[in-house]
């Protein structure tokens, strides 16, 4: 058999048949749902009379539009009557169609890209959808994990098959050692300033080099998360050992000799030796520095000593989206001053993203120019274990407001939102116009570089604390 | 629902590259829970001076006159041309909903993210890509002669626009097919229930962790 790509492995394994106008029929393992991209889909199956063909393989969480202050009302706590319906929308759909869910007064709620790997429900080589754009999170399991569309999720429920072509394939190689004090989100965030955000349109990225293997998972959920703003619907890293371990013993995981068979389908997914990639990129990890994006879209990035690019006369682009974020051309990234801190998002608001923020905390206070600095955990439990480990109280007598998971300010659906004009050091993953609130100006960083800030009010190389 | 072949009309330029889908539809309009009424909301934030919100009217909008959506040259155009990596981002078919709710049925660019693509097409909105020099073309037709007409001809591949020589596109056969016959995808894909249980039957033993308690 010809050299195969991890992706061509999946592929191949998830292949039902060819439809007679050319499209694939793959079939999908596991579909998470979530309150905004659901309700038509639902609506679609009742009109058409149809159920979900395996509806085992369907868990969802509401996430996007939950409040992140005092859960105890439950739904009713939800101010916006539009955002409580779409809530209460999925409640219904998941009651009348028998989908596992985990709802707002369940610990185990959280943003979906967080509750997936954390329960096991994320599991190599699977096929995984959502509806919505960051689901490549998955793929740091080394599974194929794409966001869909609304009227793919009605399709997937129905038929539990994706229509869809095949992507090429690129790698993307990384070797060597990260600095200390860089870390995924700056590695992921370099590779798409390099790229760029059309860079990986049509293709399937695989990560590898000894960088990614010394990431943690994680850090690999991270890089895979913002493949999305790299143009790929799907970014992957092979399973390994780590990938392994962290999977054993979850709730959703397989067990006993299920696992051993498991992991011995696994390890073989790794991409062959000779498999032939459509385009390969090679960077060096050490080369690598703290990131601050200071425009409008993820490709808009610069390194932490570096300064925002001077605009050229024809250059509408970059003058429009300096105009956006309040910047002058030339400025340099330390002089930029923020209003607010947001740690959370599926990006980065995992255990292990929050201890090493509250590292960078510990007896010290946020700056008095600091309007509000927030901390949501990814899932009921990501904060649960947190608290068990007083990371709370770290952040909280630093002056940090510690919430209740979702996805929050990453994207403002809930009351979390920046106010016009003020600047923000989110560890999200878009900087889009707007997304964290109307007219806010978000710059994208790591978990450790947004706790530096928040200590000085302005950007600073966290290399240096 | 069939479309025709044809698709005639007149369309706006929006010449920006990597307009994202939360631009097309701000978060705000995501709360809809269904894909109706959107259209007055399209790129809200571009359109407008004020923040809207789901249900404003549109007596209280304050409009934002230099945005070339609202100036009255291109009002009732149905086709969009952008610049590269068009609705790239979140994966919200709501920015599809709200185009077609607009009136658009037709987007044209040099390139598009890959989710908004397909989405594209799943609501019989007609996404075409043609390389960056033809764009170019026609954006400067546009400027110079005030260019507006168009013509599609989906059968045969083909853009027509006064003045410039007549561009062909590339486009998958089954998207064609989608748009020419208005097939329904599920009832199409359920036509494949043996190959699909089949399937299901080989991995219940090969992965029995995938469907298996």
């Amino acid at each position: 058999m010809s050299q195969r790509t991890l992706y061509d492995k999946i592929w191949d394994d998830h292949f039902v048949a060819q439809r007679e106008d050319g499209s694939t029929l793959m079939y999908i393992d596991r579909h998470l749902i979530h309150e905004v991209t659901s309700p038509q889909a639902f609506d679609g199956l009742r009109q058409n009379s149809l159920i979900p063909r395996q509806v085992k393989t369907v868990v969802a969480t509401p996430d996007h539009n939950v409040p992140t202050t005092d859960r105890s009302k439950d739904i009713e706590g939800i101010k916006d009557p539009i955002s409580k319906l779409q809530v209460v929308t999925l409640n219904d759909n998941c009651d009348e169609f028998g989908i596992n869910q985990f709802k707002l007064s369940d610990e185990r709620q959280g943003i979906v890209h967080v509750i997936g790997p954390e329960q096991g429900i994320t599991l190599p080589g699977m096929t995984i959808v959502c509806g919505d754009s960051h689901t490549s999170t998955h793929g740091a399991f080394g599974s194929l994990a794409m966001g869909i569309g609304t009227s793919e999720v009605e399709h997937v429920l129905a038929t539990q098959c994706l229509i869809t072509q095949k992507q090429k394939n690129m790698l993307i190689e990384i070797n060597g050692q990260l600095q200390k004090g860089v870390t995924a989100k700056d590695l992921t965030m370099f590779i798409i300033g390099k790229i760029g955000t059309a860079g990986g349109t049509e293709h399937v990225i695989e990560y590898a080099g000894s960088a990614i293997e010394n990431l943690t998972m994680e850090g690999r959920m991270t890089l895979c998360n913002m493949a999305i703003e790299a143009g790929a619907r799907a970014g992957m890293v092979a399973p390994d050992e780590k990938t392994f371990d962290y999977v054993a013993n979850r709730p959703f995981s397989p067990k006993g000799s299920d696992f051993d068979k498991a992991v011995k389908y696994w390890a073989s997914l790794k991409t062959d030796p000779d498999a032939i990639f459509n385009a390969t990129y090679s960077f060096e990890a050490s080369e690598i520095l703290p990131q601050v994006t200071w425009g409008t879209s993820p490709e808009m990035v610069a390194h932490i000593e570096d300064c925002v690019p001077e605009t050229r006369k024809d250059d509408k682009t970059i003058k429009s989206a300096l105009d956006y974020m309040g910047l002058k051309p030339g400025t340099k990234i330390k002089d930029i001053e923020v209003d607010q801190i947001f740690i959370g998002s599926c990006t980065n608001s995992r255990i292990e993203d929050l201890r090493a923020a509250s590292k960078i905390l510990i007896g010290n206070k946020i700056s008095n120019r600091i309007k509000r600095a927030i901390v949501v955990p990814g899932s009921g439990l990501v904060k649960k274990q947190a608290e068990s480990e007083g990371l709370d109280e770290i952040f909280k007598s630093a002056g940090f407001e510690w919430r209740d998971a979702g996805c929050s300010m990453c994207l403002g659906m809930n009351p979390d939102q920046l106010n016009e004009y003020e600047r923000c050091a989110s560890t999200s993953n878009r900087n889009f116009e707007g997304r964290q609130g109307y007219k806010g100006r978000t710059h994208l960083v790591s978990p450790i570089m947004a706790a530096a800030a928040s200590l000085e009010g302005k950007f600073m190389d966290v290399r240096e604390i | 629902m069939k479309n025709s072949n044809l698709y005639s009309g007149e369309f706006a330029c929006l010449e920006k590259a990597n307009i994202d889908t939360d631009q097309i539809i701000p978060k705000q309009f995501l709360k809809s829970i269904t894909k109706k009424g959107l259209g007055p909301y399209l790129f809200d934030a571009w359109r407008y001076n004020d923040e809207g919100y789901l249900g404003k009217k549109l007596a209280d909008r304050e409009i934002n006159p230099d945005f070339v959506l609202n100036k009255s040259d291109y009002e009732g155009i149905n086709v969009l041309i952008a610049d590269e990596n068009f609705g790239c981002g979140s994966s919200r078919e709501h920015a599809v909903w709200a185009l077609k709710d607009f009136g658009i049925n037709v987007v044209i660019a040099s390139s598009f993210g890959d989710i908004f693509f397909n989405n594209c097409f799943k609501n019989g909105v007609l996404a075409i890509k043609v390389s960056q020099e033809s764009l170019n073309e026609i954006f400067k037709e546009q400027k110079e002669n005030f260019q507006k007409q168009i013509e599609i001809d989906l059968i045969n591949q083909k853009i027509k626009i006064p003045n410039i020589k007549s561009i062909n596109f590339d486009i998958d056969d089954f998207r064609k097919n989608c748009l020419l016959e208005g097939l329904d995808d599920i009832g199409f894909s359920l036509k494949y229930e043996s190959e699909i249980t089949n399937y299901e039957n080989k991995i219940k033993k090969l992965r029995p962790w995938i469907l298996n308690d």
